[in-house]
């Protein structure tokens, strides 16, 4: 059950990545670069670090991480390498959560308070969860790849096309709602940390007390089921952790493309090794991407402040081109 | 006492019968093999004697009814190696074996010695301990077999539930299955396959011959009624002969 010394040291190696990126990321503001050491002594700077660039920056680590986790349980639950918590429909679902909280009960991305985040966050959560049963329900299982993947398309878009709906009845979301559907890391805050935080810590516990699970099922449902793995009670309890990481992460930051795909692919790219292993390093490794990435887009064309989500979308689509092509050659 | 028992066992797939109440008795130590031509029934019923299906009638493992035992206790008696059984290529050889003994392990404990001691006797049993360390996706589709095999093995059951093993297997390693099948029975375990390759499955104990999901026949592989059962089911468009003291099928041409 314990993972072994490698796993152990990729993820010292993508933790110390991470606190790079972190502090890195202090340094980025909206002039571009700037070094914080003399935040100590400037009590204006001191703030502008420890209330806007360190809970944004450690926020962007929080939800990559929560996506990377999403990604890796759902190709080990779904035995597919290109579930993602997009393609499930979970996302679309959770937008349209989102969208329906924001237009009932008003309220701002920007909003700080904990029951205003706490809100979006169950809101996103009940949207997610719903969609990922709506797709399973579609699919009639999750035994047939491709019924599952289309179910997921056709869950994505419809709940898609009902959020824009309701953004289109309720105009004074709109705004945040684009804000929202783009992706940025710029709503983040301490509250926003805490509640990813939170959900990480469940949902990386559920994961790994299933990893068990997730590696049996790599052997299909029948071997899985015969070597006594509880699979109806696994099952859920996935569906549950990965809804949930997804949703946090989604509430907090918008739609963050490609992260929850690329994060397991990247892990699987550089070692081998179980589930224990795999769910630990998405999520690490997914932190460590959106992290990148978000600095990145804070400061490549600084002032100007890039959504999070288009660069992630770039950078993994040329990533996975990339991974396909040097797959086929090690085939070929 | 019968390994496994049935009676009036029946299966239903999307609302279709596909198995019309078995009743069969597999004796204990020994090794049967089910036969029959496509669409038989052969997979259902191994999956139904497994408890991997839902099903009508009484199924009996070692004398107990398969619905008393528990979900932990079945798995540990009986080990299941299923048709095209799929594992993810990225896992390395060791932990796919190390699979086959999550029946004995504690839920979040680390493997014992005891498993990797029977990890290790069961790769070295299907001449796969040199590839320990490499990833599934490096091995060919018969390598991987005989790590699925070893998989199988590890857990050390009592009853062992095979559904074509030699699929992808080259004539010199399904010649090494039978010796590792010999050895299990040696070692008291109960095989019960399905095969395909029906000079392969002559050399079984007994065979169960079964047709349009009846069993038509079940009988010591040397009686000359399996024999007949055998050529009969498949539309007597083959004949069973002795050779060497072996039985060979071959082709009867039209």
């Amino acid at each position: 059950m314990t993972p072994d010394r490698t796993v152990w040291a990729w993820s010292m190696l993508l933790l110390m990545a991470g606190a790079a990126g972190v502090a890195l990321g202090t340094a980025v503001g909206s002039q571009g670069w700037e070094v914080w050491w003399g935040a100590a002594q400037d009590p204006v700077m001191r703030q502008i670090v420890l209330d806007i660039r360190l809970p944004r920056s450690l926020g962007a680590w929080l939800g990559g991480a929560l996506l990377g986790l999403a990604g890796a349980i759902a190709q080990g639950l779904f035995r597919n390498p290109l579930a993602d918590p997009y393609l499930l429909g979970s996302a679309s679902g959770a937008s349209l959560g989102v969208s329906l909280y924001l237009s009932l009960f008003g309220g701002s991305l920007l909003a700080t308070g904990w029951w205003v985040r706490l809100g979006m966050t169950g809101a996103a959560f009940v949207g997610a969860v719903l969609a990922v049963l709506l797709t399973l329900v579609l699919a009639r299982g999750v035994q047939q790849t491709l019924r599952l993947l289309l179910a997921g398309v056709v869950v994505g878009v419809v709940l898609g096309a009902l959020a824009s709906l309701v953004v289109l009845f309720e105009p004074q979301v709109l705004q945040a709602m684009q804000g929202f559907m783009l992706g940025s890391t710029s709503f983040v805050g301490w509250t926003s940390c805490g509640l990813m935080a939170l959900a990480l810590g469940v949902c990386l516990a559920v994961a790994w007390a299933l990893a068990r699970v997730l590696d049996a099922l790599t052997l299909g449902e029948a071997t899985a089921q015969s070597l006594g793995m509880p699979l109806p009670q696994a099952r859920l309890l996935l569906v549950a952790a990965f809804s949930l990481a997804t949703a946090a992460a989604v509430a907090q930051m918008g739609l963050i493309a490609f992260v929850g795909l690329a994060a397991p692919h990247a892990v699987r790219s550089v070692l081998r090794c179980t589930h224990v292993g795999l769910l630990l390093l998405s999520g690490l490794m997914g932190g460590a991407l959106l992290l990148l990435a978000d600095v990145l887009a804070r400061g490549l064309l600084a002032p100007q402040d890039l959504p999070v989500g288009v660069l992630t979308a770039v950078l993994g689509g040329v990533y996975l081109l990339w991974r396909m092509n040097t797959a086929s050659e090690g085939r070929a | 006492m019968s390994a496994l028992r049935t009676r009036g066992l029946k299966v239903a797939l999307g609302g279709r019968e596909v198995l019309h109440g078995i009743d069969l008795d597999v004796a204990l130590g020994r090794w049967t093999c089910v036969v029959g031509p496509n669409g038989a029934g052969k997979s259902t019923l191994l999956k139904a004697l497994a408890g991997l299906l839902p099903c009508h009638g009484d199924v009996h493992w070692l004398g107990q009814s398969l619905h008393t035992v528990s979900r932990r206790e079945r798995a540990q008696q009986l080990s299941w190696l299923g048709q095209g059984e799929a594992a993810s290529l990225d896992l390395r050889v060791l932990d796919v074996v190390m699979l086959g003994r999550l029946p004995h392990q504690g839920w979040l404990t680390a493997p014992s010695a005891q498993d990797h001691a029977m990890v290790e006797a069961a790769l070295k049993a299907t001449q796969a301990w040199g590839w320990r360390d490499r990833s599934l996706g490096e091995l060919s589709g018969g390598e991987r077999q005989r790590v699925l095999l070893a998989r199988a093995m590890a857990g050390n059951a009592t009853l062992m539930l095979m559904d074509e093993p030699l699929a992808n297997l080259d004539p010199p390693h399904q010649v090494d299955w039978l010796e590792q099948v010999q050895c299990l029975k040696a070692q008291g375990t109960t095989v019960v396959s399905v095969l395909h390759e029906i000079g392969m499955a002559l050399h079984a104990d007994d065979v169960v011959v079964m047709q349009q999901g009846r069993v038509m026949h079940h009988g010591a592989c040397a009686d000359p009624a399996t024999h007949t059962a055998i050529e009969s089911v498949f539309e007597h468009r083959i004949r069973i002969l002795a050779l060497q003291g072996q039985w060979v099928v071959v082709p009867r041409s039209t």
